[in-house]
């Protein structure tokens, strides 16, 4: 799961990959945003914004498959509503209650709610990451004026969150090699030892990173660049897409 | 206190090999040569005391490649990482741009600029990080280790590439080969105090004082008598192939630009 979010993914060309990271992040964050703020029962409305969602998928060119197994992470989420609905459901004001039914209208509104608000922003942001290669992103966010801190923790937790991976993995094997069968309650305090070994390894992997950085000059400051410009396409990205919601938005809360 | 008495001086353009087996503190007095730690003594790098003051101009002038890339390598990709040192000495960008494409290409890795580090492989990634420091055009080259875990080919190039670099090396190797080809001065390190310090022919045909060392030559390797026609002492890149040749001369030129002081 980690290593899939972690490979160099082929980014298929296409116009959404040559924009500028700025447009597709601060485009596809206000598109969420819109879409979360919208009225549930406002159903036409969701329809146009996946129609929009599919539309840049497809202007992008990836691939169905890939898109609907990355999205399949929300499918967790939803279950989670789905089991706790018919508490939500009864005490709510919506309005719907069926009486002896378990399951009152109000609460699959608020299932529709959640699910259909819930694939669509992740669906988008697989949109933003699978169009825009991490560095990009990162400097992108660096120039929208995001604090460097944040930045700075985002870009060490892709890079390193590999060299732990496979710092643990290397950790089972070596332990797997001498036999250990992690199988009973007594093996508990070995599992934990790893763990607790992982922690000391991390952090002096930290202190030799931060050594290797001031050998390098390193004073608080790290500039990621990109060449990247905020041109014509890029406006014309950003006003369409937040143009489109916006409209239908407030068509559909009048 | 992994170091004691410690003392040496090395002149501008030599180049040293420091060997010494596992826990000797070979990569302990690395960290002091850039100030990273600091002992009792003083320390003195091109006339400059190392102390607060002069910290920063010491890491521009002395560039240090450690032992694991992973720790050299924290951006996520492989230009931004190259570019990291350039931008700290606060270069315009198409400085560093040019600097970047330079480097990496010293090291034959030019072309991945826009790789993830991650994903390079373990030779790879000692290039590109040795490529972060001649980024930073340093009057003394630093090494821990460059040549462990490369596969032959790859050792070879580095070697050559290294060996032309016309600065001060220090470099620090279990590959005793490496040493002699690429160093005209040995200091053995052991147990934290210096062994032996001496011409790198010397110490490495004294054998009592290698053994006394756990250090070894490998098999079947052997350096041969001064004097022979075609291995002259001064140049040590001496039993290159056709092709090891011109690959020579090919990141030569590509190096002559990182040549910054012309006094080296
Ligand atoms: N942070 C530390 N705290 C305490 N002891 C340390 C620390 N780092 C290293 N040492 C010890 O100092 C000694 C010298 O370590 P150093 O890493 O310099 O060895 P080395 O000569 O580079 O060995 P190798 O050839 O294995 O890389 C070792 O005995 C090591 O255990
Ligand atoms: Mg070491």
């Amino acid at each position: 799961m980690i290593s899939e979010y972690l490979t160099e993914k082929e980014h298929p060309a296409g116009p959404l990959q040559r924009l500028d990271p700025r447009a597709k992040i601060i485009g596809l964050i206000s598109f969420t945003v819109v879409v979360v703020s919208t009225p549930a029962r406002a159903i036409w409305v969701f329809a146009v914004y996946a129609a929009v969602v599919t539309f840049l998928i497809g202007l992008s060119r990836l691939r169905v498959g890939y898109v609907l197994r990355r999205a399949l992470v929300v499918v967790p989420f939803v279950i989670v509503v789905a089991i706790f609905l018919p508490f939500f459901g009864r005490s709510g004001s919506g309005g719907y209650s069926l009486g002896i039914s378990h399951m009152s209208a109000g609460g699959l509104l608020v299932l529709w709610n959640v699910g259909a608000k819930a694939i669509l922003g992740v669906l988008s942001m697989i949109l933003l990451a699978s169009t825009t290669p991490f560095p990009d992103m990162l400097a992108g966010f660096r120039r929208l004026r995001v604090p460097q801190v944040f930045v700075l923790v985002v870009s060490f937790m892709y890079r390193y969150s590999f060299v732990f991976a496979e710092e643990l993995r290397r950790m089972q094997r070596a332990v797997a090699a001498r036999n250990f069968r992690g199988r009973w309650l007594w093996n508990v305090p070995i599992l934990g030892r790893v763990l607790g070994s992982l922690f000391l390894r991390s952090y002096s992997r930290g202190e030799r990173i931060y050594v290797a950085m001031i050998s390098r000059g390193y004073e608080g400051t790290i500039g990621l660049s990109s060449p990247a410009v905020f041109g014509w396409s890029e406006a014309l990205f950003l006003g369409l897409l937040i143009a489109v919601a916006v409209a239908v938005r407030v068509v559909a809360s009048v | 206190m992994a170091l004691q008495g410690l003392s040496f001086s090395i002149q501008r353009g030599e180049s040293v090999a420091i060997i010494g087996p596992n826990g000797a503190g070979k990569s302990t007095l690395l960290l002091h040569l850039n100030g990273i730690l600091r002992g009792e003594g003083p320390i003195r790098i091109f006339g400059l005391p190392l102390e607060e003051r002069t910290l920063r101009e010491i890491r521009r002038k002395v560039g240090v490649v450690f032992q694991d890339p992973d720790d050299q390598l924290f951006l996520t990709s492989v230009a931004q990482d190259v570019a990291f040192g350039p931008s700290n000495m606060g270069l315009s960008k198409p400085e560093i741009e040019e600097r970047v494409r330079e480097a990496l290409a010293a090291v034959g890795m030019s072309g991945f600029q826009d790789r993830s580090t991650h994903l390079l492989s373990f030779g790879e990634k000692k290039r590109v990080a040795t490529a972060t420091v001649l980024a930073m055009w340093p009057d003394i080259l630093v090494l821990d280790e460059p040549t462990s875990n490369l596969d032959p080919k790859a050792r070879r190039q580095l070697i050559n590439i290294l060996a032309n670099l016309p600065v001060t090396k220090i470099i620090v190797t279990h590959d005793l080969p490496v040493a002699y080809e690429m160093c005209n001065r040995a200091i053995i390190l052991s147990k934290g105090r210096i062994a032996a310090d001496g011409p790198i022919e010397e110490v490495l045909t004294d054998q009592d004082l290698l053994e006394a060392n756990d250090l070894e030559l490998p098999y079947g390797f052997a350096i041969p008598p001064a004097g022979i026609p075609g291995w002259s002492g001064t140049s040590r890149t001496r039993s290159l192939s056709r092709d090891a040749e011109d690959e020579l001369t090919e990141h030569v030129a590509g190096l002559n630009h990182l040549v910054g002081d012309p006094r080296l």
